[in-house]
């Protein structure tokens, strides 16, 4: 008896389940060469508010997790990450049309800085704060916090990578994240939300959209309800007027990044996204 | 003037046929023929796919909030939550004037004092531009007391100044079929309500459609409340699951349009709980506009109990005004 192959309907990941757009539209996904390999959902505003609603439902469970309990979830995706490979690699070789070896170094390279952003998450804080000198007998102490929902434009020229690099750093400190797949390699994204869900990362921690970064951008960023925008990947969009429009609502915004370097790993990436509490406390009770 | 020279108790005399006493009572509401279930839900359920966008959105959001009673009503409430209820009532949205104001602040009746205090010169009537003062009352919301206790919860919050009292109905005494009991009992509260120049508080009848189980009952207790002289009919306390329901609200909507059908006189209708968003709202509003016509749109005859219903109408309200989605840090926490 022959097989018929069952292919995977690709749909966005909101608030920890896979509905389909919305809007019902799909957008064909062709491989370099051309050949169709997917249908993915494509993302309405309406889909974004949606995501905004999760992610900003979920910040005070993520955010009030201890910091080592953060770690150990983010350490715990690495570990699915690992065991879902092949089927990554396999992803890559199709939509991006390079060597299996060059898609497997981009897999493992994904898995290493997830691994290298899961160890921050519970030391981030003695390096980004401080115990402040201060002349009289108080305790003065700064302490970094997550800033909330952050919403990021994906880097558009790797499936797995730049994804990975972009979203691991925002979660460090305790933020919930919409996230906006490269728009012309949307599939592996979808896949990594499934190995999203098959870890313990409560639902709504990451949303994931696919779609037109160019149609979606805007709503994220005039969104009064999010709180930092990452444009990494918005540079092949009007990403100034994104800006301006984050400004109305005073959101940390990260430029665009180009190249191979583009999200490389680095401490910054996690502290773009926090804000900085200070406190007085007295030393003790003279 | 006693309620039985009210033109309602000489309209219900003629549709009863008869003195309106348990057994006749039991008579005319055992002989309503029974609600067809899987209809009225169907019917419902296609009135909530209406599609309502920009202009008749903006209208029906703004109306949405006239038709508020905003309601606070938790054991911890204090004059201080009492008197930001009052403030967010009369200025729902600091960063737009335009924003309509609420019809009324709905409260436990020791607080009614509170909150006629706090509106001063703004308490009135809706219509006018005034915001009213509901307070529960009759042991709400169990109803678990006697009738004199009952009377004595009423007449204590009109004398401090309620302009309308949401009494419940005692389930117990409906769901074992004394009909009379719960007649007499809304007769006797109705007549608690006047006020000392002899006019009346409105009377809102609570039917707490979670107890009563059918829709069947729904539609009983909605007569025998009308019946009794209620000047509205609400679904529920707010205090039990399923709390209002667009079926539950369809069906007591249905009572008051063969009501004014049969003698002319507008009854008003409550949904109270569980509506929380303007997507729900609007659905209300739908529904009322099909079942017993726009002119119910007002808040003399049709009101929304709830608290953070608000809240998100003013979101959807933001979105509307500004073209970009707003979020929970530009309304007030409640």
């Amino acid at each position: 008896m022959t097989h018929l192959a069952i292919p995977k309907t690709y749909k966005l990941y909101i608030g920890g389940a896979f509905p389909r757009s919305e809007s019902g539209y799909t957008t064909e996904v062709r491989s370099a060469s051309g050949a169709f390999i997917a249908n993915a959902a494509k993302a309405s505003r309406k889909d974004a508010r949606d995501a905004v609603v999760a992610a900003r439902a979920a910040v005070s469970k993520w955010s009030g997790a201890t910091a080592y309990n953060r770690g150990q979830v983010l350490y715990r995706i690495a570990e699915v990450l690992e065991g879902r490979r092949a089927q990554f690699v396999d992803e890559i070789v199709q939509a991006e049309n390079v060597s299996s070896q060059d898609a497997g170094a981009q897999v493992d390279e994904a898995i290493d800085r997830w691994v290298w952003y899961a160890g921050w998450c519970d030391k981030y804080a003695q390096v980004a704060g401080n115990a402040n000198p201060v002349a009289g007998p108080y305790f003065n102490i700064s302490v970094p916090e997550p800033t909330g929902v952050v919403a990021i434009v994906a880097p558009q020229d790797t499936s797995l990578l730049g994804f990975v690099s972009a979203l691991a750093p925002a979660l460090v400190s305790g933020n919930t994240v919409v996230i906006l797949a490269s728009e012309r390699f949307p599939l592996s994204s979808i896949s990594f939300a499934e190995v999203l869900a098959t870890s313990d990362v409560p639902g709504g921690v990451v949303n994931i959209l696919t779609g037109s970064v160019a149609q979606i951008a805007p709503w994220l960023a005039s969104h009064a309800d999010v709180n930092a925008l990452d444009l990494v990947g918005a540079g092949s969009v009007d990403w100034v007027s994104l800006e301006i429009q984050a400004a109305e609502t005073l959101k940390r915004v990260l430029p665009p990044e180009g190249g191979p370097d583009a999200a490389a790993p680095a401490l910054a990436r996690i502290t773009a996204f926090t804000e900085t509490k200070t406190v007085w406390h007295t030393k003790s009770l003279l | 003037m006693t309620i039985d020279t009210l033109p309602a108790g000489t309209l219900a005399r003629d549709l009863v046929g008869g003195e309106l006493t348990d057994s006749n009572l039991r008579r005319y509401l055992e002989g309503i023929p029974g609600v067809d279930a899987v209809g009225l839900e169907q019917r419902a359920a296609s009135l909530g796919t209406r599609s309502i966008k920009t202009s008749s959105k903006a209208w029906a959001l703004d109306r949405i909030i006239q038709l508020i009673d905003l309601t606070t009503l938790e054991g911890a409430d204090t004059p201080g939550k009492v008197r930001s209820l009052v403030a967010k009532a009369m200025v729902p949205d600091a960063a737009d004037p335009t924003t309509p104001r609420v019809a009324a602040v709905c409260v436990y009746g020791d607080m009614v004092g509170d909150a006629v205090a706090a509106l001063g010169a703004s308490h009135g009537d809706p219509d006018q531009g005034g915001i009213s003062v509901a307070a529960v009352a009759t042991a709400f919301p169990s109803g678990r007391a006697s009738l004199a206790v009952k009377l004595a919860d009423t007449a204590d919050a009109v004398s401090a100044g309620a302009d309308e009292i949401d009494m419940v109905i005692d389930r117990g005494a409906f769901l074992s079929g004394r009909y009379g009991l719960v007649h007499d009992q809304i007769v006797a509260v109705k007549d608690a309500c006047r006020r000392a120049d002899g006019s009346f508080a409105n009377l809102k009848v609570i039917l707490e459609t979670g107890e009563l189980n059918t829709y069947d009952n729904v539609r009983r207790a909605s007569w025998l409340s009308i019946l009794a002289g209620g000047d509205f009919i609400k679904t529920s306390t707010g205090k039990v699951a399923p709390a209002a329901t667009l079926p539950v609200t369809l069906s007591m909507l249905e009572v008051v349009r063969d009501w004014h059908r049969l003698t002319g006189v507008k009854i008003g209708v409550k949904p109270a709980g569980g509506i929380r968003s303007s997507k729900d709202a609007i659905k209300y509003l739908v529904t009322v506009a099909e079942t017993v016509g726009e002119e119910w749109l007002t808040p003399h005859l049709f009101r929304f109990g709830a608290s953070s219903l608000l809240n998100d109408v003013l979101l959807q309200r933001q979105k509307l005004t500004s073209g970009h989605y707003s979020g929970a840090d530009y309304v007030t926490i409640d």
